[in-house]
């Protein structure tokens, strides 16, 4: 099973005055597995259902391997889809269920009976093939709903936030069991998520949708450490946006001098945008820094702490929360490497930071 | 300390086995014992006595002649509505179900709620007014000169496919409702056409409450009486006209307990449909347990 090539060209697509979509232009490599993040309402999943063929785009086109599929109805497609929930036939066996594809193409029943026990073992649960989806966890039927979709070997695989409706720890385990599928099969895959930590941890690529427009894509480093756009910024992961002050190509933060990565804005009041993990805090007493709220998760601590008028997210290890309680004193500076500017918000403006932290605060 | 506790935890325990929660069944258990249990004694022990002795006679005649002739039209009437009209209701719920006017599932469903209760005498005065022999329609459309006649056992079809229908509707619409869509486009997805969707998926998850929509039907339309009674009076021989006539003595005299043999008749016939329904049901439902 080798993993075709997926174009979307132009897709555009309104409903009842809503643009779902807005011009989306986006080519997924053969076997590579893509998310399509966003908020809801970006259109992450009409873009999905336009490869699907569950909906037509008003504009542009989708091409699988250089071939305009666009108007091939859904049932003549090469692509396996995953639902969100609920999607297993009620009335049919779990074996039933994943060999449904056969038995419309006519195969023999021993043979679909034996690839379906195939596709059972290859996820995990050979010896459910008897049982109704009623009789399944959550878990279990998105397994077997990946079976039913891998059944015909096609060329593209696609996931319709197949995770959203199962627990935190059912959800962890699917997710790598999927990528593992996904990597040893070789398939083309489009999963569709609202959570970036999903979409970080799986995907090779992750594109990320706005008001059915693309703001970036990229692999999951470069956009958790160089966003294209605040938006993206914003969305994946959390960001600090500290007032800075922008000089030539290097920008004054927390009193700090440090080189602008990308483009300088025009204004020389910036906000800074800084990852709470490049946050560094000390325990100091004479500093005007403040532990406000201190919420263990376990290896990590993620603080918010009042530096005059502006709050700071910062993460430290989880061992040092004892001595970064709430109230303590603290010093903070930020990890020397090129950061990330964007044009102050106008009501930013005037609360600087640079004029409130006192000099010693300056590592 | 812990005993006392122990007690206190014991009590309630040794309360619930003795529990008096049954007692708010004494209400259905009366009403079922009413409406039921009373007529069924009352039933038994009339049919089974001629003359003031036991005797078998009232259900060997309920079973010959005219009255044979009656409870084989009753059948064939409920069957044949029960099936057109669960077909009908069926297509009718599921073009409303799909339709992209709210406001026409929204008339359609309300309309069926009320049509489905619509019987009796108010029925057939509203069909002979309209397609009798002097009806309005009758008359406008010239239909008499065509040998048209509402008083038979089609017209008489037709009529009870007027309240069937829309009892079909209110039945299925719940179920079609619940036929997911993903279901469908799983199916698609997997490279079925719509005739595979239904043929595999959609009829199956549906037969169920198409099963009870039939038998519904069928026991409404082998019950019904005063429609029938005021519409063809005794052209059309069924059943229930039979023991009405029974019990008035209209024909004979002293043929009451004729009229319990054929109401046990009934229940007979009843059974036999639940015997057939209740199999296939749980066949059709096997995927539920």
């Amino acid at each position: 099973m080798n993993g075709a090539k997926v174009e979307l060209r132009g897709l555009r697509r309104n409903f009842a005055g809503t643009l779902a979509l807005d011009g989306l232009d986006l080519t997924i490599e053969p076997g590579e597995l893509i998310a399509f993040l966003g908020p809801s309402g970006c259109g992450k999943t009409t873009a999905l259902r336009c490869v699907a063929g569950f909906e037509q785009p008003d504009e542009g086109a989708v091409l699988v391997d250089d071939k305009d599929i666009t108007r091939v109805p859904a049932n003549k497609r090469d692509a396996g889809m995953v639902f969100q929930s609920y999607s297993l036939f009620p009335n049919l066996s779990i074996k039933d269920n994943v060999a449904f594809g056969l038995r419309v193409r006519k195969v023999a029943a021993a043979k679909r009976h034996a690839r379906a026990q195939e596709l059972l073992e290859l996820i995990g649960l050979p010896h459910i093939g008897e049982r109704f989806p009623h009789q399944l966890s959550g878990g279990q039927q998105q397994r077997v709903a990946l079976a039913r979709a891998l059944a015909l070997e096609p060329r593209v695989l696609l996931l319709d936030e197949p995770l959203s409706a199962l627990d935190a720890k059912v959800r962890i385990s699917l997710r790598d069991e999927i990528r593992r599928l996904q990597l040893s099969l070789g398939i083309t895959t489009i999963f569709v998520t609202h959570d970036q930590e999903e979409a970080l941890s799986m995907a090779d690529r992750v594109a990320v949708l706005r008001a059915g427009r693309l703001e970036q894509v990229a692999d999951p480093a470069t956009l958790y450490d160089r966003p294209a756009t605040p938006f993206v910024a914003e969305f994946v992961g959390t960001m600090n946006r500290i007032p800075g002050r922008v000089s030539g190509d290097k920008v004054t933060v927390l009193g700090q001098l440090l080189p602008v990565d990308g483009e300088v804005p025009a204004t020389p009041d910036v906000e800074v945008l800084v990852r709470p993990e490049a946050v560094q805090v000390t325990p100091d007493a004479e500093a005007i820094g403040m532990v406000l709220v201190s919420s263990f998760r376990g290896s990590t601590a993620r603080l918010r702490i009042q530096l005059g008028d502006t709050e700071v997210l910062a993460d430290v290890p989880g061992h040092d929360t004892t001595r970064l309680a709430p109230g303590t004193r603290v010093r903070v500076s930020l990890v020397e490497r090129p950061v990330l500017v964007s044009a102050a918000a106008p009501q930013a403006q005037s609360a600087t930071v640079e004029g409130l932290v006192p000099q010693h605060d300056v590592v | 300390m812990s005993a006392p506790s122990e007690v206190r935890t014991a009590a309630p325990r040794g309360g619930r086995t003795r529990s008096k929660s049954w007692l708010a069944t004494v209400p259905l258990l009366a009403f079922v014992v009413l409406i039921f249990g009373v007529p069924l004694v009352i039933i038994l022990g009339g049919t089974f006595k001629r003359e003031g002795a036991f005797s078998a006679a009232n259900i060997t005649e309920s079973v010959q002649g005219a009255y044979l002739t009656a409870m084989i039209g009753s059948v064939k009437l409920s069957a044949l509505v029960a099936v057109v009209g669960a077909l009908l209701g069926t297509f009718l719920a599921q073009a409303v179900v799909t339709s992209r006017f709210r406001m026409l599932r929204e008339a359609v469903l309300t309309a069926s709620g009320v049509l489905s209760n619509f019987g009796g005498i108010p029925l057939a005065f509203a069909w002979i007014a309209t397609l009798g022999n002097s009806g309005v329609i009758t008359s406008a459309l010239g239909l008499d000169s065509v040998g048209w006649s509402l008083y038979n056992f089609w017209g008489l079809a037709l009529v009870y496919l007027y309240f069937s229908v829309p009892l079909m509707v209110v039945v299925v619409v719940p179920a079609l409702d619940g036929l997911r869509p993903q279901w469908r486009e799983a199916a698609q997805n997997n490279g079925a056409n719509t005739w595979q969707y239904w043929r595999h998926v959609g009829i199956p998850v549906l037969t169920p409450t198409l099963l009870g929509g039939v038998v519904l039907l069928f026991g409404g339309a082998f019950a019904a009486y005063a429609t029938a009674a005021a519409m063809v009076g005794g052209t059309v021989p069924l059943v229930t006209l039979q023991i009405a006539n029974a019990l008035s003595g209209n024909v004979l005299i002293g043929h009451e307990n004729v009229a319990l043999a054929l109401s046990l008749d009934m229940i007979i016939v009843a059974g036999l449909v639940m015997a057939v329904y209740l199999p296939l049901q749980r066949r059709s439902a096997r995927w539920l347990r």
